[in-house]
């Protein structure tokens, strides 16, 4: 098992964290070491193999288009870090 | 000591008004003052909550109602919602959230009578297998306080073993009810996938994920999986399928019962006296009249790696919605996308991060094929191991871990040796069937409890309880407890 190179900061941009220089340091060592680990799925041969998402595939799970209780205006916005007006704030997006 | 009750002994005592639920309540909330300092299984709890609701408990036994749940305590794993009480994941970046609703269990528990108190520890997000990555302090192995609970359920089975509650509920993605249940000596549950509704349940690894109950004996988690189980509308995952009345399977004949011993599972780095309390209860299966047969999962060792793709896949995309927009904590940014990444940098702890980051690396341009989706036909491969075994046996059995309980700190510098730690646990969640972890021994010096793993059939719970209860009837290790002072 050989540890594999990963670029830490673009996959954390990607997910959207931001990293100290000292966590992508640490990240890219342990990350290389469990992706060389990992690397052992090569040996396995999945030719003509489907993939399962699911353990136990329900297709196709519907149900009547009914209206049914739902939480309150109040109570989605009760968790929310900044909110006026009964809205959620956030930065401005456009200039 | 009525906190020391199993809930068939305590819900006897209630129907025959020996006792009430405000006594029940109490000597719980009096056993977390007094061992809680030393064990921190509970981040949190609400005894003037939990009396209130003992009370309730207590005029409906007044007026005639009876029922195994009624009066009877039951705390639970800081991941799911419990309408007006926190909620963290023990993660900073739930900041002060309060759950605007209850998860289906914890409907189902309440409608049954049940005390529903308290919030216990976790690693984050259900990402350990030492509860060592709570924000909120780490939790103490009951049976040797400088040794883990195990994870991520750590609180869940601490409070169980240390009589804090009667009962608890815990999350199982990779092990994380089976694992402490077993470092920490109780009977430990994670459902059929589907059995349970998930509605509630904050998601780390949808296709792995199920609820279940850590209980003190194994009528308990009988009785636990019977009010909790069911389809949900409001789950999509839930299987609509009859519930047995799992009580009732447990009668003890298990006379002519296949069960099957993967020599996979009997590797290097077992421990030799985990090995012979092993040994000893496949005898004692025989000696039960159970016949035992030796099967192979070939692509046990696949297991591990298989479970660190996809479920930080699943985690990368669920933990997307910890944003600091809607709710949780924030940290400020000058627009959105600094705003998300302060948040989540400052949010999550180390673990969630690399979990997430894994997660979106596999899932990534140019990496999909080559890990996530070859991840997933291993999978199917590690399923179809499983659905051929059971084609020869009604049950397999093995340890639940390789060593008992390690010390704290042992492991929390190796990501990759804390992941191996979940070998024997894995495999079940990516084939979607049912696993309980039972106590069959301890270590001598320093005496640490040794889990029983059983795994069964889709489905097959009624089995699987039917097996660990006759086994458990004639063994002594489920009356041991912990040496608290």
């Amino acid at each position: 098992m050989s540890a594999v190179q990963i670029d830490v900061k673009y996959v954390a941009h990607l997910a959207r964290i931001n990293l100290t220089p000292a966590e992508e340091q640490k990240l890219s060592a342990q990350l290389g070491n469990i992706l060389g680990y990992i690397e052992k799925l090569n040996e396995v041969d999945v030719s003509g193999v489907e993939p399962t998402a699911h353990a136990f595939p329900l297709v196709n799970v519907t149900r009547a288009d009914e209206i049914q209780p739902s939480l309150s205006h109040a109570d989605a916005l009760r968790n929310a870090p900044a909110k006026a007006a009964g809205l959620f704030i956030v930065p401005k997006i456009v200039e | 000591m009525l906190n020391q009750l199993t809930i068939s002994a305590l819900s006897g005592k209630l129907a025959k008004r020996e006792v009430s639920a405000r006594e029940a309540a109490q000597a719980c909330l009096d056993q977390i003052a007094r061992v809680d300092g030393q064990i921190h299984a509970f981040i949190s709890h609400d005894a003037a909550d939990a009396l209130a609701q003992a009370d309730a408990a207590d005029k409906r036994i007044a007026a005639g109602d009876h029922g195994p749940l009624l009066g009877v305590p039951i705390a639970i794993k800081d991941v799911l919602a419990a309408k007006n009480q926190p909620l963290n994941c023990c993660s900073k970046i739930l900041g002060k959230f309060t759950s605007p609703y209850d998860a289906t269990v914890i409907e189902k528990l309440k409608a049954a009578g049940a005390i529903i108190f308290g919030r216990l520890n976790m690693d984050e997000f259900a990402m350990g297998s030492s509860t060592e990555n709570s924000a909120f302090g780490t939790t103490r192995n009951p049976w040797a306080l400088d040794r883990i609970p195990g994870g991520s359920s750590g609180g869940s089975a601490a409070a169980v073993a240390a009589d804090e509650a009667i009962a608890t509920l815990g999350s199982d993605t990779g092990g994380s009810i089976r694992q402490p249940a077993a470092l920490c000596g109780c009977v430990g549950l994670k459902p059929t996938y589907g059995r349970v509704s998930r509605y509630g349940l904050v998601a780390f690894a949808s296709s792995l994920d199920q609820i279940g109950p850590f209980t003190k004996d194994v009528r308990d988690s009988a009785i636990m999986l019977e009010a909790l189980s069911g389809h949900d509308r409001r789950d999509s995952s839930s299987v609509p399928q009859a519930v047995p009345n799992y009580s009732a399977a447990l009668n003890g004949n298990i006379k002519g019962l296949k069960l099957g011993l993967p020599k996979e599972y009997m590797i290097g780095g077992l421990d030799p006296e985990v090995k012979a309390s092993v040994d000893a209860a496949v005898k004692q299966f025989q000696s039960l009249g159970a016949e035992i047969v030796e099967i192979s999962l070939p692509h046990t060792d696949y297991a591990v790696a298989t479970y660190y793709i996809v479920a930080t896949a699943e985690a990368s995309a669920n933990l997307a919605r910890f944003d600091g927009i809607r709710y949780g904590a924030r940290v400020d940014g000058a627009d959105p996308i600094a705003l998300y990444g302060n948040t989540r940098g400052q949010g999550f702890g180390p673990e969630v991060k690399r979990r997430i980051i894994l997660g979106t690396y596999v899932l990534s341009s140019g990496y999909y094929d080559a890990y996530y989706l070859r991840a997933q036909k291993v999978r199917t491969l590690i399923r179809q191991d499983f659905l051929k075994a059971f084609e020869k046996v009604d049950a397999i059995v093995t340890p639940t871990t390789p060593t008992a309980a390690f010390k704290i700190g042992e492991k929390s510098d190796d990501p990759l040796q804390m992941y191996l730690s979940d070998i024997f646990t894995i495999s079940c969640n990516l084939a979607g069937i049912p696993g309980l972890s039972l106590p069959c021994g301890f270590t001598k010096s320093p005496k640490l409890p040794i889990g029983l793993q059983l795994l069964g059939k889709p489905f097959g719970e009624e089995t699987l309880l039917k097996l660990a209860h006759a086994y458990e009837q004639s063994t002594p290790f489920h009356k041991e407890k912990p040496p608290l002072n």
